[in-house]
């Protein structure tokens, strides 16, 4: 139940994007088209997991044994961006179909503030190794959710009549801000 | 003396992260609650910009090319651990405001991104005025959006928790606090960049785009299948 509470939690009420403000480099720069961002969804689901679980290891069996607790950012981020580059050769190397779906995305993800956001997020609710990775995997869900909605509301305001000013940037965060509204419904589930 | 001054002007108006460059934008939004949190946050990336842009400046000719990132990454999180523990020791009140942004720093684009298009390639002491430069424009940015939504979220202005400097909600103003919500920093952010833009084109600028990787995705992924239908 606790498992459940925790990845609806991460999901939903704390969305990455939306409140939480984590990972929004791709949120606005892949959300242009529903293919790219789907695909991006899903590489992200895929890191933060493995991600997750790999810094919970590292933390609770290296780190505190040796006392090295104040380490924890160096250690993560270089880990992460070891990661990706290894998950990136793995694909190539194993499979090529999911390397040619997901693989392109994989150098955008490691300075995705999201993949740091959730290792330091576990570490701070002191979460074991389980609920690490049920956190992250919630996480990410979120993510791809609220870039897979935030690229289809994009697609539809192409044809739109928008203000001069309001063009670009300023009607995307206004859209993200409106998403944001709306998943405050969510915080009546918990 | 004038290009120094030319790179603090850049980083400050012309360049200025946040509404020019829209760069680091997690922490922007994430923790402009309040005026004096906005300045905490910059000032904090501030010193993290100045070191980080002095010391990769200086390492520049020795650092080989093929491991400059790894290389300037563990500088740059070297960096934000000392900001953390200072913080930690001589301000924990904003320690525990900042919270989980502070290890954050590390990711934030305009540190790498100016470590590598900038110090990489120009003297220390002109990196560092570049990094004094964006850093300001950084925390000024950061400072307005905190300014305008703790006025009109929370009615006070540069309040830090138990007092406040000018109260509104004692003459009868009543805060719409959603914007010290979520989405009150998305809205907050829309509305400034709009009226840039609108300086902007009344100047006969081009106004903000919002920065788009679809396109270069899209184009790794021409390259690849062009590479592999070669071989």
């Amino acid at each position: 139940m606790n498992l459940i509470l925790i990845a609806i939690g991460a999901a939903l009420v704390n969305n990455v994007v939306l409140s939480q403000f984590l990972g929004l480099c791709p949120f606005l720069g892949v959300s242009k088209k529903i293919n790219t961002a789907a695909g991006m969804g899903g590489a992200v689901i895929g890191v933060i997991t493995v991600a997750s679980a790999i810094c919970s290891l590292i933390y609770n069996y290296i780190l505190v044994p040796l006392d090295l607790v104040y380490l924890n950012t160096i250690v993560f981020i270089l880990v992460i961006a070891s990661l990706v580059q290894f998950v990136e050769m793995v694909l190539k190397k194993c499979s090529h179909n999911l390397y040619e779906a997901l693989g392109v995305y994989l150098p955008l993800i490691t300075t995705n503030c999201a993949v740091l956001g959730v290792a330091l997020t576990n570490v701070q609710n002191s979460y074991n190794f389980i609920e690490s990775v049920v956190c992250g995997l919630g996480t990410a869900i979120g993510f791809a959710i609220a870039i897979v909605i935030m690229a289809g509301i994009r697609e539809r305001n192409e044809d739109n009549d928008v203000p001069e000013s309001f063009k670009g940037m300023p009607i995307v965060l206004l859209t993200a801000g409106l998403m944001s509204i709306a998943f405050f419904g969510f915080s009546g589930i918990l | 003396m004038n290009k120094y001054i030319e790179r603090l002007v850049n980083g400050i108006v012309k360049e200025n992260p946040i509404l020019v460059l829209t760069l680091g934008m997690c922490a922007t939004l994430a923790v402009t609650t309040t005026a004096i949190n906005g300045i905490g946050m910059g000032l904090s990336t501030t010193v993290v910009l100045v070191l980080s842009n002095l010391l990769i400046s200086l390492l520049r000719k020795i650092i080989p090319d093929g491991v400059r990132m790894p290389a300037y990454i563990v500088v740059v999180a070297s960096l934000v651990t000392v900001v953390q523990f200072v913080l930690q020791a001589y301000v924990p009140s904003l320690y525990e405001a900042l919270g989980i942004y502070i290890p954050l720093i590390v990711v934030n684009c305009i540190i790498l991104g100016r470590a590598e298009s900038y110090a990489s390639k120009n003297t220390v002491l002109l990196s560092t005025f570049d990094g004094i430069g964006m850093g300001l424009g950084f925390t000024c940015s950061l400072t307005l959006l905190g300014f305008i939504r703790e006025l009109i979220g929370g009615g006070t202005i540069f309040s830090n928790g138990s007092s406040a400097l000018v109260d509104f909600t004692n003459f009868g103003f009543t805060p719409a606090s959603i914007f010290i919500l979520a989405p009150g920093a998305f809205f907050v952010l829309a509305f400034i960049i709009a009226v840039m833009n609108r300086i902007k084109r009344a100047n006969g600028m081009k106004q903000a785009e919002v920065p788009d990787y679809t396109d270069d995705v899209e184009a790794r992924k021409n390259d690849e299948e062009e590479g592999g239908a070669k071989a």
